[in-house]
Formats: C-alpha cells, structure tokens, sequence
C-alpha cells in the first residue's frame, strides 16, 4: 500500500491522558468491596418489612422495593462510574449515559401514566 | 419550466470520468461484497432497496386493483389481509426506514464530514448483511403464504387468532431492526468523531443534523421493537401469556412497546429526507438556509418529542382518558418543529435565484405534500377528532402523505441531486422533470379523494365497502397508475444514463458541501488530502471565490 | 486539476504516513481510533438497555397486578444460589476491570491471570443458572413447555423446604395461575441474560487467545476496554434483576 493521504492530527491530543486515565487496583478493589457489601445489605433488608407510607387515598408507597431499587442504583452507579471508567471520561460519553437512562425512564414512566390512571386508586 | 439553470457541466467533447475512482478501484464480486468502502456499501443497498421497493409497490397495486370495486372480488378477503400487511412491512422497514439513511446517507455522511470513511467500516457492512437476511426473511414469509396482521401485529390478534407466519415475518423485522441500528450507531460515532478541522457542529450541512437526529432514534428506539417482536414470537409460540388477558397479561402492553419504537420510526423515515430537501433547496435557491441554527435545532427537538407521544396511535383502543389527554397535548408539540422546518425552507426560497432541475421539483413538491400530510397529522393528534377519524382511510391518506408524497420524494429529490456525484453522470433532465411531474399528479390524484374517503366513513385495511365510495376509489386506483409511471421512469433513465448521460464534473449544480469538491465518482478514500474547513455552511461566495482559482478541467 | 491526477503525480504517495499497524486507514490518529470505538460500543449498550428495558416494564406492570403471586414464586428461589451468583459475577466485574489495567500497564502475565479468573467466574455463573433452572424444571416451574404447575401456591404446605422458610398462605387459583406469569418473566429476563453471558465469554475466549500473543499489551487495549465496557453491562443488569427476581419480600 504506497498510496497514503496525509493524516491531519486532531482534536484529541488534549484529551489523551484523560480517556486512558489509569485507574488503581486499590480503587477498583475497594469498589469491589462496597459492592459487596451492598449486596449483603439489600439481602438483609429483603428479611425486614420497612413498611409504608400512605401518601394519599389509595397512594401507599412501600419502603421495600424503593430502598431494594435505591441500593441497585446505587451499584449500579459505582460499576459505571469505576470499573467502566465514566467518572474519568469526556463529557460526551457522559451525556451519551445520561441520555440512555433518559430514554429508559421515560418508556417506565410514560406507559405508567397510562396504567395508573387507568386504575386510579387500585394501582 | 423556464429554461434557466444552474448545471455548470465540463466541455463534454473533452471530459471523460476519472479513470480512478470508487467503482474501479478494484473488480470482481467478492471486492463488492466483502467492501468496507461506504460508496460501495451504498450502492449494494441502492440495488437492494431499489428492488424491495417494486415488492412492495406491486403489492400496492395490487390493493388498488382490488379497491377499484365495492366486492371482495379480485381476492378473498383474507388474501387481500396479507397484501396490504406484506406492503406495509415491506415498505417501512425495508424501504423507508433505510432509504436515505442507508443509500445517500452512507454515500454523502463521510464525505460531508471531510473523513474517509464512516467510523466502522465493518458494521456498514454488517447492516447491509442483516437487511439482505431481513429481505430474504420477509421474501420467503411472503412465499409461504404471508401474514395478515397489518404491518402493526396488533395483539390479540396476532397473537392469538391467526395462523399466519407472524413468527417469520417478525423476525424479519427483527433483523431488519438491528441494521437499522447499526447504520445509526455508526452515522452518530463518525459525526462526533470524524470531523475534520475546522468542521464545527454548526458548519455542517443540515442534512448531517436530520440524519444525526433520525441516528438518535434508530438507536434508542428500534431495539423496544425488537424485544417486543420477541415477547410476541414467545407467545405465540409458548404462550407465555404476556399479552393474553386470560392469563392475565395485557394486549395493551404489546402496543405501548410497540409504538414506543413505531412513532420515532416515522420521524427515522421523515428526518432524512428532510435533510436532503434543505440541501436541494439551499442549492436551487443559491442561497443560504434561512435560519440554518433554527433548522439544526428542530431536527434535534423532533428526535426528543418524538419519543414523548406514541400513545396518540392508541387512542381508542383503551387507554385512559389522562394518559389520551397527555399524549394528544405533546403530539400538538411535535408538529411544530416540523413547521419550523418547512417555515425556513420557504424563507431560504424568497428571494432566492431559483430554478427547477428535477431534485428542485422533487423537494417543491415534497413542501407542499409534507405540509397537507402534517396539518392532518395535527387532526389525528387530536383525540376528539381522533376517534372519528382513525382507523379510516384518512389515516391512511395522512401517512401516505407524509411518507410517499413527502419521503420517497425527498429520497427520488436526493437520488437525482447526488446521482451525478455518484455515478459521473448526469441523469437526461427533461424526462426526469417529466417523471417528476407524472409522480406529482399521480400522487394527488391517489391519495387525496383517500382524505374525503376517510371523512366519509370508509375503514382502512377492508377488501369490500360500500358502494358508495366506489367513484372515489376508483379516482383512487387511476392515479395510482399514473403514479406507477412516475416510479418506472427514473429507474429506466437512471439506467440509460450509466452509459450514456452527460459527464458531471465535480461540481455541476454549483453547490457549497464538501462532497462536491471532489472528483465524480469520488475516490475510494474520499479525499486526497484531508480538509480544512474554513467557511460557513452554504457560503456561496465562498463557492464563488474557488470557482474562480481553480482551471475546470476533467480527466 | 483532478484528485486521481494528484495521485497519479504521486504527491500524496511521497508523503508516507508513519502509524501503527493496528489504526485503520479511515482514522487520523490512534487516538481517534479508541475514542470513536469507544463512544460506538457505549452507543452499543444504549441499545442493550433499550432492549432490556422492555422485559422491565413488562416486570413492573405484571409485579404490580399480581404482587401475591410474585411473592410466592420468589420464594421459591434459592436465595443462596441467587446470592452466590450476584458475589460472582461482581468479582468477575472487579476481574474484568484489573484485566483493563492489566493490558494498559503492558502486563500480559497478569493479563492472562484476570482473563482467566473472568472467564472462570462467568462459567461459574452460568454454572449455578443452571443448576437453578434445572430446579425449576423439575419441579415444574417452567411455563408454557413443560406442564407448569401451581400446585406449591395452591397448597404452599406440599412444598415443605419452602414453606417452613415462608408459611406462606394458598393462593386463591387466579392468583396462583400468575406465578406462571412470574416464572415466565425470571426465564426471559435471566434467559436473555444468560444469552449475553454466553456471547460475553465466547469473546473472553477470542480475547484470551489474542492476548496470548501479545495484542493488548503493546498499548492497543481498545478491545479488551470496550469488552469490558460490555461485561459490565451485563453484570449492572444481573445488579437488577436479583432484587426484582429474588428479593421481592422475604418476610
């Protein structure tokens, strides 16, 4: 292959150390560790009733599934933060993360506008 | 049509195409079919939408044969199910959906950008893999007897009542789907990452912000479809019970994932064209956008709204009267940047030096169709007049509307404005503005008596009616043979034109982009030295100023 | 004057450009290379959370119409299998993610070490799904293909391992007939999982064999950081479904 168009460098030079950023062993092991123990906890926390809270006239809120969901997202968090390396990236794929959890919670939260109202009160 | 023009060609006694370019940079089959060259890729899925486009149109001459009587007599009623469902399957997602994404989009993203290629050349040519499996998929439902579900496989019906191939035919739209991603995911990577200098978000053509957009969608929202097509294919199947209120499931729920992916499509199908039809436009006016920034923007506020409004296509069939209220609320929303859009075109006609080659043609008449379609889109949206109107031919007038008289003209608008680029060659211009002018009429004369049909009372997707609305009907069917001509033509002299059309020259429509500054065909590797781009989007005295330094000389 | 006479007069073709064998002509920089392949395969599991998301909200919706039926048929999960899977696959997470630092720090012993322990652990995984779902099968709580039976919700006391954990109270047979709707949903959700566990360690495999001769530990780890970007996607996912699937109440 003799015939190469000349290459331009581009807008990443500046970025080189940022998206190759080395992240230590300590942190991902201490990572590990948290997530561990997280796991344990919403274990336990399954064996205990926290109750509810009757916001309103047939709105209770059950403490079990949000404290259950609180501790996954917060799993959840430390994996993409760390081990996938989004606390050390551009802003783009940021936003990219961002955007997909948008669009997630929107299909959740739109069809269940319809599925609530449908059944108000009995939801 | 007035004799003025802006095609500039070099002097045809002397001009040859460039002996090195794209097309024979190396021969034989296998250099075709294992290519990572996105003009390459473009042309194979030109070839191949091309074909499932006279599928899918056959079979829409078929409907209008059948509708050209009240009776169920041309085939039975169930027959007459499977066409129109084979034709709407075979039309959205293996026509519209990649039609200018996957042919000008892949041909022109790179070139636009000032790259070389799009970002994974390998993934192009998986996406274009997949389509071929999806097309066989769908090819060979339609041989074993096809399905009769609507190209929407509304449940229960689908999954409960019928006995046709919904499996097949859902898969086929499954595979079709995951091509559709790939050619979105690597349209979004290279426009963020390949940019040449200088290449800032707002110098980029507008056609590179509606593909962006409609790339959003395609990778956001085509992969609900197609865990919905698996939830539907197990329950048909294993009977999981997912959608069957027997066992306690809901049909409903099939519908909320499948609209959730279908309404973005149609912005994925509209998006594209809306882009070429900025370019045409700004090329035929020789002038700016008017409000390029405002134009930027809506093709981005499409693509979020449009995920904030599926239910609009649920209105009757049970959702609650809140969530009916909601969505009809932020249906009302999305029209406007879709207006915003054809506002500006408007404006960057006025006072613009414009003249009427084909693609010009083309987009005129896409302004005018896409707007009626639209406005009678807002009816739709809006539940009251909904329920009267859905699931009649007015619906299927507003979509034609939009989807024919506005995207397949826009995608025929871009074939023709790019073909020159693509090939070297310019298409013959007075039977292609003939062809232009047969689509238009045709068109009309199709699918607006559909409108009055529908106002009337007349269902959609019913092989008999009323003896009534026979006149309409058969209005209905004559134009769809004038509009069959308009279609054949471009694929006759398109084809002539290989051969014998004029050489183009770089650059023959005179227009700003970075695509027309180089060699038609292009070279494989696009451009010879990468560029640097130092001038505003549609800066015609830029044009004019390198018009003037370079010697035109071809070959 | 043409682009293809510029080549032909050779100007592009004096200028060879010095890059490394592993950047591909389209790209302008290494650098580019891994950004832009990067920001595809973040695109990428996008489109996985999409296609996920839709098992979810059928889970969320069938959950809440029929909250005593999924009670019940969670219980018939082993909390120890369920517990012991999660453990694995976050250490195959914590594997994973050293295998990254491994091949950015040039260190292929080391590599190959936590590339190893990954694919272990994902056997493992799969491993223990197994021997769950062979419990299912047999006590035939598999639906739609093999006579599920509500007879354990009906009747919980015929089901003595379960019931001296839970008392749980019979079901009234409509609601019993949902637990098949439960069940259902736990073979989709894990089976689509296990779907992407599989490719996951038929890639670990190819990975495996490519780092052995060196690929990612002479500064190219592109792929072995984009599949990690996708094992732990998978794994945020199981980080999902074991409190929707095993820990909806427990007491």
């Amino acid at each position: 292959m003799s015939e190469h168009s000349e290459h331009n460098e581009n807008n990443t030079e500046g970025e080189y150390h940022e998206q190759h950023h080395v992240v230590s062993p300590a942190l991902y092991a201490m990572i590990l560790l948290a997530l561990l123990c997280a796991t344990a906890l919403t274990c336990g926390m399954s064996y205990i009733d926290l109750g509810e809270w009757h916001i309103t006239q047939g709105v209770t809120l059950f403490w079990n599934p949000v404290v259950a969901l609180a501790i996954a997202c917060t799993k959840m968090s430390l994996v993409v933060l760390f081990f996938m390396h989004i606390k050390y990236s551009r802003r783009l794929t940021k936003l990219t993360v961002l955007s997909g959890l948008f669009i997630f919670l929107t299909l959740i939260g739109m069809t269940l506008t319809d599925y609530m109202s449908r059944a108000w009160g009995r939801w | 049509m007035s004799a003025a023009t802006i095609v500039t060609l070099p002097d045809q006694s002397t001009a040859r195409i460039p002996k090195m370019n794209f097309l024979s940079k190396e021969n034989g089959l296998l250099s075709w079919l294992l290519t990572g060259d996105h003009k390459r890729i473009a042309t194979l899925y030109l070839i191949s939408i091309t074909f499932f486009f006279f599928v899918g149109g056959s079979l829409a001459g078929l409907i209008r044969l059948e509708l050209l009587t009240p009776q169920s007599d041309l085939m039975a009623a169930d027959t007459y199910n499977k066409v129109f469902s084979m034709h709407g399957l075979i039309m959205v997602f293996l026509f519209l959906v990649p039609s200018v994404p996957a042919t000008i989009g892949n041909f022109v993203i790179p070139m636009m950008v000032g790259a070389k290629d799009l970002a994974l050349p390998k993934i192009n040519l998986l996406s274009w893999y997949l389509y071929i499996v999806a097309g066989g998929m769908m090819l060979y439902t339609m041989a074993v007897g096809g399905v009769d579900t609507g190209w929407t496989f509304t449940t229960p019906l689908s999954t409960h009542y019928l006995n046709t191939h919904v499996v097949s035919a859902g898969l086929a739209v499954f595979v079709a789907g995951f091509s559709s991603i790939f050619t979105g995911l690597n349209f979004v990577v290279t426009i963020h990452k390949m940019r040449c200098p200088g290449m800032t978000w707002f110098r980029l053509p507008l056609f590179i912000w509606s593909n962006y957009a409609a790339s959003i969608l395609m990778i956001l929202g085509t992969p609900v479809l197609a865990i919905t097509l698996v939830l539907v294919v197990l329950e048909r199947t294993i009977h999981i019970g997912v959608f069957d209120p027997a066992l306690g499931g809901d049909p409903l729920l099939f519908q909320h994932l499948f609209w959730f992916y279908s309404h973005p499509a149609v912005y994925i199908m509209i998006l594209p064209g809306m882009g070429v039809i900025s370019e045409v436009v700004s090329t035929f006016s020789r002038k700016r956008v008017f409000g390029y920034t405002a134009v930027a923007f809506s093709s981005v506020a499409i693509a979020v709204f449009a995920f904030f409004v599926w239910a609009h296509h649920m209105f009757i069939m049970g959702i609650s009267n809140y969530a009916a209220l909601v969505f009809s609320l932020l249906t009302m929303l999305v029209a406007v940047p879709s207006a915003i859009k054809i506002f500006n075109w408007a404006f960057t006609l006025y006072k613009g030096s414009i003249t009427f080659e084909t693609p010009m043609l083309y987009a005129i008449g896409f302004m005018g169709l896409f707007t009626i379609g639209g406005m009678t889109g807002v009816f739709l949206g809006s539940t009251g007049t909904d329920i009267h109107l859905t699931e009649t031919y007015f619906v299927v007038a507003h979509f034609h509307f939009v989807m024919v008289g506005g995207m397949l003209m826009a995608f025929l608008s871009g074939i023709h404005f790019w073909w020159p680029k693509w090939t070297g060659r310019m298409y013959p211009e007075k039977i292609s503005q003939l062809a232009a002018l047969t689509t238009f009429i045709g068109f009309n004369l199709t699918f607006f008596p559909q409108f009055i049909l529908g106002t009337l009372g007349m269902p959609r997707r019913y092989a008999a009616y009323p003896p009534e609305f026979q006149v309409l009907n058969v209005f209905s069917t004559a134009g769809a043979t004038v509009l069959g001509v308009g279609y054949l033509l471009p694929i006759l002299y398109l084809t002539w034109s290989l051969k014998y059309g004029a050489i183009a020259g770089d650059n023959p429509w005179q227009a700003t982009g970075l695509e027309w500054q180089t060699q038609s065909p292009p070279l494989t590797e696009n451009f010879v030295v990468t560029p640097i781009m130092d001038h505003e989007a549609y800066d015609y005295a830029w044009l004019e100023q390198q018009q003037q330094k370079e010697v035109a000389s071809v070959g | 004057m043409s682009d293809s006479t510029a080549i032909a007069n050779g100007t592009a073709a004096e200028k060879h450009h010095e890059h490394p064998p592993y950047q591909r002509h389209h790209f302008e920089s290494v650098d580019q290379q891994f950004d832009a392949t990067n920001f595809a395969m973040w695109l990428f599991l996008l489109t996985e959370i999409m296609f996920f998301g839709g098992l979810f909200m059928a889970y969320l919706l069938m959950r809440n119409w029929y909250y005593p039926a999924f009670v019940e048929a969670s219980h018939q999960l082993s909390i120890f299998w369920g517990t012991a899977n999660t453990t694995v696959l976050i250490i195959s997470s914590f594997t994973m993610a050293m295998s990254v630092w491994s091949a950015q720090m040039r260190r292929k012993g080391l590599l190959l070490v936590f590339l190893g322990l990954t694919f272990v652990l994902g056997l493992g995984f799969l491993g223990i799904k197994g021997i769950e779902w062979h419990e299912k099968w047999v006590k035939h709580h598999v639906p739609g293909i093999h006579n599920f039976s509500d007879a354990s919700f009906l009747n919980p006391a015929s089901d003595p391992e379960v019931y001296k954990e839970y008392h749980d109270k019979p079901l009234s047979p409509a609601m019993a007939s949902k637990t098949e709707m439960y069940f259902f949903l736990y073979f989709a959700m894990t089976g689509m999982h296990a779907l992407h566990m599989v490719i996951g360690i038929g890639l670990l495999i190819y990975i495996f064999i490519r780092a052995k001769t060196g690929a990612y530990t002479s500064g190219h780890y592109t792929f072995v950081e984009n599949f990690g970007l996708y094992w732990h996607f998978v794994d945020i996912i199981w980080i999902f479904l074991y409190p929707l699937l095993y820990l909806i109440s427990r007491y």
